[in-house]
């Protein structure tokens, strides 16, 4: 198992210290804080909008997951709004890019 | 630690000439020689080169179509700032006594793949510089009431300033509105708000205070350098309305030097794009956070040409390699009023910001005559 093999499958995962229980990122076999063994969990489908911009029709954006890892993407339906909460609807390998699509939750 | 002089330097034409990376390491060594004409090839100790090309050992292919054995020879490669990283690296060879006489030489070609990096997988589909500019420019904006026609000043100052260097890229004027009015590439981002990547080289003489008197009258000090990498990472800058990498190495090159931002009496910054400039101003601290662009009006409307009197990037055009190298080579000539109708008025303290991968990482080195 590793990241990229997981979100081929649609699977967004993380890569946590199995020690010091820290997050590292970019996703690593090892923490970058104690350089031990990390193990991967699933990510929370939930983030925020950190800074945005758009190109064409196309929403695109940084978006911070549980407080810590921040990703771009594309936000294809709402308002976005910097601080607006995001959920993940798609996400994937595409040409060996990584993909990831995003709804804002409108609260 | 010895002291360490600019002695020497040569640059070739920035274009969009589908030369050869050899020839362009060699075309600026070979101006670099015919401006220095004491130097012989064995005077050299140490050939280093910055590229981001992707060919192996540049630096033994340019001693040896140069003629040169160097003791140390090799390249020097950290994306957009690989010009004052190779600077910096030749001037703790010689602070050392591990050299005296150092041929530091930057090219790049117009499709190098320093553009594209492989490793921040994290921008997703939006690896494009453009994106990571839209998202500073969006935030800028954004945080100190900016608008598009303020930043398009930038480009407008740095075209204007462009015209008087021979070696630039662009050699045309625009207004406001021709930059407004090109290409939107994104919400936040004009064409003429950017930078383009062209072939170019440039190089530079570094020296130990003994041997730099046999090679020139005016020789250039650098007295302060200061670096920091934050990341590799675009998404793990903390804040995208200003340089943090830059804050910090502004502090150090300045301690260093024992001058504080208000000496400075010109200055190339990384005008990647426009909003790169007030920021990066804000972030040196020329400026209270936010004012850069008060700053940047200021020298336009009375046309002082301290801030990237070359042409900064924009103008110049980035031939990723030989940029640092450039800028650094501006502003020893501005230090020995040489540079012609650029030359900005009794300059005796210079400064050169040169940043990589978004801001991740800076150089910035302060230079005194
Ligand atoms: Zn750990």
């Amino acid at each position: 198992m590793n990241f990229e093999s997981e979100l081929k499958k649609g699977n967004l995962v993380i890569s946590e210290c199995i020690d010091c229980k820290k997050i590292t990122w970019p996703p690593s076999e090892f923490c970058n804080q104690c350089l031990k063994e990390t193990s991967w969990r699933k990510c929370s489908d939930l983030g925020k909008i950190i800074e945005f911009s758009k190109q064409n029709d196309i929403y695109f954006g940084i978006i911070q997951f549980e407080n810590s890892i921040r990703i771009m993407g594309k936000i294809i339906s709402g308002n976005p709004e910097v601080g607006k909460t995001v959920q993940v609807v798609e996400c994937g390998v595409s040409d060996s890019e990584y993909v990831l699509k995003m709804k804002v939750v409108e609260e | 630690m010895d002291k360490v002089a600019i002695a020497g330097y040569g640059i070739t034409k920035f274009t969009k000439d589908d030369s050869k990376i050899e020839s362009v390491l060699l075309n600026s060594s070979r101006n670099l020689f015919r401006n220095s004409p004491n130097l012989t090839q064995k005077d050299i100790d140490a050939v280093l080169v910055s590229s981001n090309n992707n060919s192996k050992y540049l630096s033994a292919i340019l001693s040896e179509i140069s003629g040169i054995q160097p003791k140390i020879a090799h390249t020097v490669e950290s994306l957009c700032n690989s010009g004052t990283n190779s600077i910096v690296a030749g001037y703790s060879y010689i602070a050392s006594g591990l050299a005296d006489c150092v041929l530091v030489s930057g090219a790049e070609r117009y499709d190098s793949p320093g553009q594209i990096l492989e490793w921040d997988k994290f921008r997703g589909e939006f690896k494009h510089p453009i994106f990571w500019a839209s998202i500073f420019s969006k935030a800028y904006k954004q945080k100190y009431s900016i608008k598009d026609e303020d930043l398009a000043l930038v480009s407008v100052k740095n075209h204007k300033q462009s015209i008087n260097n021979p070696n630039a890229l662009s050699q045309k004027e625009y207004s406001i509105s021709d930059v407004l009015n090109s290409k939107k590439l994104t919400d936040d981002l004009r064409l003429l708000d950017c930078s383009r990547p062209c072939t170019g080289g440039a190089s530079i003489l570094l020296t130990s205070e003994e041997v730099c008197k046999n090679f020139t009258d005016s020789p250039v000090w650098i007295t302060g350098i200061g670096q920091k990498t934050t990341s590799a990472s675009f998404t793990k800058n903390l804040t995208f309305d200003n340089m943090e990498s830059t804050k910090n190495a502004a502090i150090r090159a300045l301690q260093m030097s024992k001058h504080s931002v208000a000496d400075v009496d010109v200055m190339e910054l990384h005008d990647a794009f426009s909003v790169c400039e007030p920021m990066a101003l804000d972030s040196l601290g020329m400026t209270q956070e936010g004012k850069g662009m008060d700053m940047v009006k200021e020298v336009y409307e009375t046309e002082n040409t301290k801030i990237n009197p070359r042409g900064g990037i924009i103008g110049s055009g980035h031939p990723l390699g030989a940029t640092g190298i450039a800028q650094t080579i501006e502003i020893t000539q501005q230090l020995q009023s040489v540079a012609g109708k650029r030359q900005v008025d009794n300059a005796k303290i210079g400064l050169v910001h040169n940043m990589s991968a978004a801001s991740t990482s800076s150089t910035v080195l302060v230079l005194e005559n």
